[in-house]
């Protein structure tokens, strides 16, 4: 029963979030807006029941299955890769590789000069 | 058993959605059981390996994408709860966030502007179309949101999903290298790094590294598909893609 109670409280938060979207034309996805909003509502109870935290968990854990419908769908553009492969592949793996050298290198940067003033260490 | 009945029944199965659903779950398990076997190795990593057995699969029992996602929507539809809660691992990080709040927000902006600009640039250098370059654009935030922007800039959904997923593998195989080189041991930069730019596929490659890491990349992933959402729009107009 604690799956179904927390899939429940997900659904319901992404169902408001996609009807609020919608109706007041935002431009974010409705699940976005649903997680900020349970974040919001995480901080105002400042507690995570017992099945919110299973089903979190549950869907969570095996996150990266949930994309393997959506990678199989690179079938359907076989013939758009076919004719964009060099730029396709080459952004996505220098782009890749960039951000994630940059992101840490920056991250690890204002992490020195902003614990100079405080405490901790880089 | 006739060969006759074999087909009826082939026929009925490629009717439901049964098929597409379970395959789905097989492949990624068996997927799965090989990391595992091999000590989970990036290369091998399971998204990549299961996708790679679906198709083939597919290709030989010459099932079209469409009807195999008739069963595959059903995993694929848990990607917009599954977005939801990620607000539970940001809300527990909290305070880990609010005494590092400044190198966090200032890698996270130049990190998502970086993931989508680099792409969009590169591939325009190399010649592709405004289309392929658009549906690149949100590449590094998790799926169904990155198919919400793409739909509204103007690029393909389902072209976004595979690159979205195509980002995370690559992510996921070559991040923790990538750190080892450069020397980095915190964690938090680590994770942070990781789920900016591979979300959920490199958040669960983080998760095998540590738990901190994990929690840093799924706290990356979810500011980010959020910073994206807001920001990604206004970068492209700025940029006059669209």
């Amino acid at each position: 029963m604690k799956f179904i109670n927390g899939i429940t409280i997900l659904l319901v938060y992404q169902l408001i979030g996609e009807i609020s979207v919608r109706y007041m034309q935002l431009p974010i996805p409705g699940p976005v807006l649903g997680m900020i909003l349970l974040f919001l509502s995480l901080m105002f109870t400042k507690k995570v029941n017992t099945s919110l935290d299973t089903a979190t968990t549950t869907l969570l854990s095996h996150f990266s299955l949930l994309f393997v419908p959506a990678g199989v769908g690179i079938m359907v553009h076989f013939e758009r890769i076919e004719n964009e492969w060099l730029p396709i592949s080459v952004a996505l793996l220098l782009s890749t590789l960039l951000t994630l050298i940059c992101t840490a290198a920056i991250m690890w940067l204002v992490n020195c000069v902003f614990s100079k003033s405080g405490e901790g260490n880089a | 058993m006739p060969e006759q009945d074999l087909s009826t029944i082939w026929v009925y199965l490629s009717t439901t959605p049964l098929v597409g659903l379970t395959a789905t779950l097989i492949a990624y398990g068996m997927a799965y059981r090989l990391y595992i076997y091999a000590n989970s190795h990036p290369l091998l990593n399971p998204v990549f390996i299961a996708i790679t057995l679906l198709i083939g699969f597919l290709l030989l029992t010459g099932t079209p994408y469409e009807k195999y996602f008739e069963g595959g929507q059903f995993i694929h539809f848990l990607l917009g709860p599954a977005t939801v809660a990620l607000a539970v691992p940001l809300y527990q990080q909290f305070h880990k966030v609010k005494k590092l709040w400044l190198p966090i927000l200032v890698a996270l902006v130049c990190g998502v502007t970086l993931a989508a600009m680099s792409a969009v640039a590169i591939a325009g250098f190399l010649g592709a179309s405004l289309q392929t370059q658009l549906s690149m654009a949100p590449k590094s935030v998790t799926a169904p949101v990155a198919m919400g922007i793409s739909e509204q800039i103007g690029g393909l959904p389902s072209l976004t999903a595979v690159l979205v997923v195509a980002t995370g593998i690559i992510g996921a195989v070559i991040g923790t290298h990538i750190f080892s080189i450069m020397k980095i041991k915190d964690d938090s930069i680590k994770g942070i790094a990781m789920g900016v730019t591979a979300h959920g596929i490199g958040t669960a490659r983080a998760f095998q590294v540590s738990k901190e890491m994990g929690a840093f990349s799924g706290l990356a992933m979810a500011l980010a598909t959020f910073t994206t959402a807001f920001i990604l729009p206004w970068l492209l107009e700025l940029a006059g893609l669209i």
